[in-house]
């Protein structure tokens, strides 16, 4: 299944894109997906801690799993204000 | 009314939207950027939000302010892309029927707001420029 994946900040800029596209298998997993990423990523590696994430705009855990077309989102440290 | 902008915010516009008859305080909070930062020169501050998760965050620690809070109406308006030095980034406007609420409601809205709104800003100073908040920690070479 496909997920939709959008980053911001630091994070985009690591990534070098706003927004990607990538295959998972059923029953992923938030943290197991931010894992792939990192290989996919290496530049991301260095920002794993104090994330949250959010799937389809709502702040879930990393245990949860995600579904076709989810929207994902690694939050990175807030500093709005 | 929560919402994320591109472009300068006008206080008067919260106030007014926040002003109510049955209100006996109106208070304001406006956050701007200032022209110095542990030491570094600040240029300007370059936000970037997560603009529809960020709206709806606005709105539900509205909703908790309104819970804890005997208020009437509140207005939070963030700005995003750069906010040079003395312009608002955010501005809040609360009115309630006596100012304590409206003081305390305030508060917590700013407060919240740095805590949870997936909303960041780039500090860009004199010889580089870091993301507030992130775990990197170390600017930038321009």
């Amino acid at each position: 299944m496909k997920v939709q994946i959008k980053f911001f900040a630091i994070l985009r800029e690591r990534v070098g894109a706003g927004e990607i596209v990538k295959e998972v298998k059923e029953g992923c997993t938030v943290r197991e997906l931010w894992r792939a990423l990192q290989e996919d990523y290496p530049k991301l590696a260095a920002a794993e801690t104090r994330l949250l994430y959010a799937v389809n705009r709502d702040y879930v855990n990393a245990d949860h799993v995600l579904k076709e077309r989810d929207e994902v989102v690694f939050v990175p440290p807030v500093s709005g204000g | 009314m929560f919402r994320v902008v591109r472009k300068p915010i006008d206080p008067q516009e919260l106030v007014r939207y926040v002003t109510d008859p049955e209100a006996g305080a109106i208070v304001t909070f406006i956050g701007t950027t200032r022209n110095n930062n542990e030491g570094r020169k600040v240029i300007a501050l370059d936000y970037e939000a997560y603009p529809e998760m960020a709206e709806k965050e606005l709105a539900r620690l509205g909703a908790e302010a309104k819970a804890k809070w005997n208020i009437r109406r509140m207005a939070i308006v963030h700005r995003i892309g750069p906010v040079q030095i003395t312009e608002p980034s955010v501005i809040i406007a609360v009115s309630a029927a006596h100012r304590d609420d409206a003081f305390q409601a305030c508060r917590f809205a700013i407060e919240e707001i740095k805590k949870t709104v997936p909303i960041w800003k780039k500090e860009v100073f004199e010889g580089g420029e870091v993301w507030i908040g992130t775990q990197s920690g170390q600017p930038l070479n321009r």
